[in-house]
């Protein structure tokens, strides 16, 4: 069946309309070396009945690994009602609240969930919503840019420690604004931002500086001293964090002696499952002097013409429909669906609820890396203290170890090696509140063995 | 009608400048502007010691309606700001020629300056545009 309304004569009589021949002739502006009339790689079409079977046949083919992956995507318990409510058709088929009067009930929960974010986050402003954490970070950064208008350098420090997709992505999103992106390294002791690098900055124009917290080994930097050196410097700090540690640790407005302005991060850990890696939703929030350079919708409660609450979208000068070119940003939508679970993610489980899962999360890891360094030759790469991950350096080849353990049905890690040359056999594992104390003694008796069979391979 | 006041001068995107008595110059938006653009909300200004050149977007206006670029009347380097303006946006409203003004400039060719418009020929413009 074609989802494609018009008919034959429809077609026909539109083109007769506008006094064109066929339909072709409204695509003669484009040169034909521009047009592709063979969409390679895209086989024939399938039945409804066809394309539901091989769906199935895939999702099989992913299993029911127990995974101790991370890296950027997290499995977390998600109360039922969660997407019970999610999914209900209020929620589910809504569109883009730009109606006010016919949006309340969408509108109301994008307030109530930048109102969560502002608390987590401990500033005053929260969008609501960017695709995910990677594109919500360069949007931080262009707003940093645009907001420190006393720099003139348009330079950014951005650590080595933050995840290698962000650091593309970012580089991607901004590469075109003649932004200066700086890497700083890390400490290869501790795995935290080096300190002493960063000294080497003081008497430069910084435009803005991100500050991981956890960072992508799982390590707890010091965001405190880097908040400071951020104010102290004239540079803006912009916190890339995870929300769900935030039940635990200080929110990023809290950081140091005056807090950092700008903070964005991941959300899927709020209620949206891992999926193969999507839809997912980034966070960005701010302090409120910085709103007009804040990207994305924002919705606002008001009074409406009889006194009454009510919400509505706001400051839309800032965005492209008004502002056209010289918008904030090209995002003019936002993850409603996944905002939607995070909402009710985060008020079933409360303040408490998510310092719970967060400070079980960080138990069950360290539980795992006591365990599996008393394996002979396995260590822990970094000194720090993590969050709910930790990079583990094995004795044997990391890829054999993985596919021993994933033929047992156990995802053990993410391998760094390609990413960061210098970790040879090193694993990121990661063990969030879903997983056992049984789960993590079958873990570490899984990597005894392939460590063991590894060696007599060789 | 809006105000046209003899002793200033103006640009056809309806900013108006003055000379002051140190040399530098002050300008603001007209009153036409500012009834145009309904009440303020919020102004962007420039930087101080901000290099600008004219025809440049050097600040916005934000109504309740909408936000609209303020051009650069003339090139030269912004010597001063409103800061009164960050918290009472409304000053452009309420006072175009005076309180609500926008910003002083310091400019490098002053016959730039020649070519702005008399209050008469800005008058002229805004009775077109009322037809």
């Amino acid at each position: 069946m074609p989802f494609i309304p018009h008919t034959k004569t429809d077609t026909e009589s539109m083109l007769r309309a506008i006094g064109v021949d066929e339909l072709e002739q409204l695509f003669d502006e484009i040169p034909s070396s521009l047009r592709c009339s063979d969409v390679n790689g895209v086989p024939s079409a399938l039945t409804e009945h066809e394309v539901g079977r091989l769906m199935r046949e895939r999702a099989a083919m992913d299993g029911f690994n127990l995974s101790f992956l991370g890296a950027g995507a997290y499995e977390h318990h998600i109360p039922a009602a969660v997407w019970e409510l999610t999914t209900r058709g209020e929620f589910y088929s809504s569109y883009t609240p730009y109606q006010a009067e016919a949006s309340q009930g969408t509108l109301q929960v994008i307030y109530e969930y930048q109102t969560m974010m502002a608390s987590l986050t401990g500033l005053e402003v929260s969008n609501a919503s960017l695709y995910d954490g990677a594109s919500a970070l360069a949007e931080a950064i262009l707003m940093a840019v645009r907001v420190n208008k006393t720099s003139k350098s348009r330079r950014i420090l951005i650590p080595k420690s933050l995840h290698p997709h962000y650091i593309e992505v970012v580089r991607t999103i901004t590469s075109s604004q003649a932004i200066d992106l700086v890497e700083l390294p890390y400490d290869r002791s501790s795995g935290r931002t080096d300190f002493n690098v960063l000294q080497r900055y003081n008497n430069e124009d910084i435009t803005a500086i991100v500050i991981p917290q956890p960072n992508f080994f799982g390590v707890l930097e010091d965001v405190d001293a880097l908040a400071d050196w951020a104010y102290e410097h004239g540079a803006l700090g912009v916190a890339v964090v995870n929300p769900l540690a935030l039940g635990l640790l200080t929110p990023p407005g809290h950081w140091g002696q005056e807090g950092v302005p700008i903070a964005c991060g991941e959300g899927q850990p709020l209620g949206a499952p891992l999926s193969s890696g999507g839809p997912y939703f980034g966070f960005l929030t701010c302090r409120k002097s910085l709103i007009r350079q804040l990207p994305g919708r924002l919705v606002g409660r008001t009074l409406d013409a009889d006194g009454k609450p009510g919400f509505t979208l706001t400051l839309q000068a800032r965005e492209q429909h008004i502002r056209r070119s010289r918008a904030t940003s090209n995002i003019c939508t936002n993850q409603g669906l996944m905002v939607t679970a995070a909402t009710i993610f985060m008020a079933l489980l409360g303040p408490e609820g998510l310092r719970r899962v967060a400070a079980l999360c960080h138990n069950r890891t360290v539980s795992l890396v006591e365990a599996a360094t008393l394996i002979e030759g396995v260590e822990q790469v970094f000194s720090a203290s993590c969050f709910h991950e930790a990079v583990l350096k094995l004795p044997v080849s990391a890829e054999f170890v993985l596919d021993f353990m994933r033929d047992k049905g156990v995802l053990g890690g993410v391998p760094l090696e390609s990413w960061f040359p210098d970790f040879d056999n090193s694993i990121l594992v990661c063990a969030t509140e879903t997983k056992t104390l049984d789960d993590i003694a079958a873990y570490v008796a899984l990597l005894r063995d392939a460590i063991e069979a590894a060696g007599a391979r060789s | 009608m809006s105000k046209v006041p003899s002793d200033f001068k103006y640009s056809k995107n309806h900013e108006w400048i003055r000379e002051q008595d140190d040399g530098t110059l002050i300008c603001g938006i007209t009153d036409h502007a500012q009834a145009s653009l309904g009440d303020l909300v919020f102004v962007e200004l420039p930087e101080v010691e901000d290099t600008v050149v004219s025809g440049d977007v050097c600040a916005v206006v934000e109504s309740v309606k909408a936000a609209s670029d303020v051009y650069c009347p003339l090139s030269g380097t912004i010597i001063k700001t409103n800061k009164a303006l960050t918290n009472n946006p409304e000053l452009v409203n309420s006072d175009p020629y005076g309180e609500g003004w926008l910003f002083c400039l310091r400019i490098n060719y002053s016959a730039e300056f020649e070519e702005l418009l008399d209050n008469e020929s800005y008058a002229r413009l805004l009775a077109e545009i009322d037809d």
